[in-house]
């Protein structure tokens, strides 16, 4: 439980002149719930782009299970078990809600271009395999009314399911979740938290999520890293976090602010 | 309307998906058979143009409707693949070799423009392609020992050892049999693993690749797969007109193949089909319809490109699906009857697209 599965060390990343993260360190084990939270533009996004490859980081390292991440190519950080969704749901809108879970399974794929060409036997065989997987990703997240429906008609917090669907439907061992619960209502979002915990359960699948909905991240969280112009303020449980004078500061603005707008008002 | 009852997985990925689909495309195919008997061999003709344009139509259809990569060069895969096929059938090569060898020699061509589209994007890329249009067409003019240049090239009929496919008919069927293959070969890649990678590109790049898909190596292959089909439309091209020039494989003609695969109705493979009918039948229309409009209309230079021009406009203010899209609202309104309403297949504005990730 307690060994290191993903190790950020001392990541920076700059954007011209802005240092969007700035000598970032955290490491996420095996099997649990780590939330980074923060006002928005702390960077948590950013660090997210950097473990999937997305950007490269100007120093620091990354090491995911062993091995030095950055030397992968960005379409090769799939197949070593990291599935991720967006914060802005970046599904391919104009498939069908089975198709877009099947792509999500190309991690997996077993068949070759001349497979595929002529629909051979073990194509065959290999999409009905395919096929059975996702239906078990669909009958847990509950999709099953979706299924051939095209993304571009679906409401926002179906979306939504279906981006987390299609990661689970790649099997990775560790799941980036950029803002889970956003854009979702009341109800959707204790289903989230039921899935997040179920998916850490169940699967055993890590997670890696931002979150800036308090009571999601204080319900399903082992640790929370709390960040800030891309520096990290706090770690700890979701309680110390909170409780941090420089997470409230962060959000809420010092006391000093406080009483010296007072003084202005006055 | 049709409910269909699903029981079995196997049921998503059949290519009938139900009895009409067995019936409708069985009836089709008796059509096809029987068309050169029913015929006059004029329009035989011409509905081997139909063919030849849809195999050309379902590479594009690849490119620019599945894998969103827009090419304004096509006309030079074509291109290549008629001027190898008409050298080496010259040199007496037999038509199944001489096929293979154009459509490989295209794909060849197709990897080496893809490789410049791994780093541009939309219009860029259009430029790019539109570039290499040009590159083509000149060597094909300057090329004299290969191409004959601009005097042009005859093209003597397929031939297969002592057998010589010199009819009409005969020919008719080996446009068929090379649309069959293309379609189905198209048809399997979009139910499996390739297909829906290269709608995966189409749709959201940055997506597609935490997917795992490799962004190169599927916008290449999408390259190669239209420029194949390209070419061997282009090698059936040759055999048909029978005589070549590179002022045939011009701007002119790659605009009339995109301009096709846009009415036709991007994203679909029924498109590709429709296109060519339209990019076929249209000239005739035209024709007929001359006469009967005032002289000073009727005569005028350019009335056909205006014409096209007026049309492609049409189709992408007001059916952006194009035929294809214009066919299935027709097909909703009669089975949904009297329920249809105008907004059916009105898609929601959505602006949720991230920007950051470009």
């Amino acid at each position: 439980m307690n060994e290191v599965l993903l190790s950020v060390q001392q990541i920076s990343v700059r954007f011209g002149g802005v240092l969007a993260v700035n000598k970032v360190s955290f490491d996420v084990r095996r099997g649990e719930v780590f939330t980074l939270i923060g006002p928005n533009g702390a960077g948590k996004t950013t660090v997210f782009n950097l473990i999937s490859r997305i950007y490269t980081p100007s120093a620091g390292g990354i090491e995911y299970d062993g091995r030095d991440l950055l030397a992968q190519a960005p379409h090769a950080v799939a197949a070593l078990g990291i599935a991720r969704t967006f914060q802005n749901i970046e599904l391919f809108e104009h498939a069908s809600v089975l198709q877009n879970l099947l792509i999500g399974r190309h991690t997996q794929r077993s068949t070759t271009l001349i497979d595929d060409l002529f629909f051979t036997a073990k194509a065959r065989r290999a999409a009905v395999a395919a096929r059975e997987k996702v239906e078990r990703v669909i009958d847990f997240l509950d999709l099953q009314h979706h299924r051939d429906a095209l993304i571009a008609g679906l409401p926002y917090g179906v979306r939504k399911v279906v981006e987390l669907a299609r990661a689970l439907c790649a099997e990775p061992r560790l799941l980036l979740l950029d803002e889970p619960s956003s854009g979702l209502n009341v109800e959707e979002t204790e289903d989230m938290v039921f899935w997040i915990d179920d998916i850490r359960r169940e699967f055993g699948i890590t997670v890696l999520m931002v979150e800036h909905d308090m009571s999601l991240v204080s319900k399903v969280s082992d640790r929370v890293l709390a960040m800030n112009q891309g520096e990290v303020l706090a770690l700890g449980t979701p309680a110390q976090v909170q409780a941090h004078p420089g997470v409230i500061e962060a959000y809420l603005g010092s006391a000093g602010d406080l009483s010296s707008l007072r003084r202005e008002a006055a | 309307m049709r409910f269909i009852f699903k029981t079995d997985y196997e049921q998503d990925i059949r290519l009938a998906k139900h009895a009409g689909h067995v019936f409708w495309y069985g009836a089709l195919g008796v059509l096809l058979l029987l068309s050169p008997w029913l015929l006059p061999e004029y329009w035989l003709a011409q509905l081997t143009f139909v063919l030849i344009y849809s195999v050309v139509g379902l590479g594009l259809m690849l490119l620019a409707g599945f894998t969103g990569l827009f090419s304004i060069g096509h006309a030079a895969f074509l291109g290549v693949g008629a001027y190898t096929q008409a050298v080496l059938s010259n040199a007496g090569w037999p038509f199944p070799l001489s096929l293979a060898a154009a459509g490989a020699l295209s794909a060849a061509v197709g990897v080496v423009v893809g490789l410049p589209a791994l780093r541009v994007k939309g219009i860029y890329l259009g430029i790019a392609t539109l570039s290499f249009g040009f590159i083509v067409e000149e060597v094909l003019a300057r090329w004299e020992s290969v191409t004959g240049g601009n005097a042009g090239l005859h093209v003597k009929a397929p031939s297969f050892v002592s057998w010589k496919l010199d009819s009409g008919i005969e020919f008719y069927f080996l446009c068929l049999a090379v649309v069959v293959l293309a379609t189905l070969a198209i048809v399997n890649l979009l139910r499996s693993p390739t297909g829906r990678a290269f709608v995966a590109i189409r749709d959201s790049e940055v997506s597609a690749q935490s997917m795992g898909i490799h962004l190169a190596r599927y916008k290449t292959l999408s390259f190669a797969l239209s420029a194949a089909l390209a070419g061997l439309g282009g090698a059936l091209y040759a055999h048909k007109i029978q005589f070549l020039s590179p002022d045939q494989f011009s701007i002119l003609q790659s605009i009339d193949l995109l301009l096709m695969v846009v009415i036709g109705g991007l994203g679909s493979v029924h498109g590709a089909f429709l296109g060519a009918i339209f990019l076929i039948t249209m000239p005739q229309l035209i024709a007929l319809g001359k006469d009967a409009l005032p002289a000073a209309i009727g005569q005028a230079p350019g009335l056909q490109s205006a014409i096209y021009g007026a049309v492609l406009i049409g189709f992408v203010m007001f059916e952006p699906m194009g035929l294809y899209g214009r066919w299935l609202k027709l097909r909703t309104f009669f089975t949904m009857f009297p329920f249809y309403r105008r907004g059916l297949f009105k898609r929601q504005k959505s602006f949720q697209k991230s920007e950051r990730l470009r």
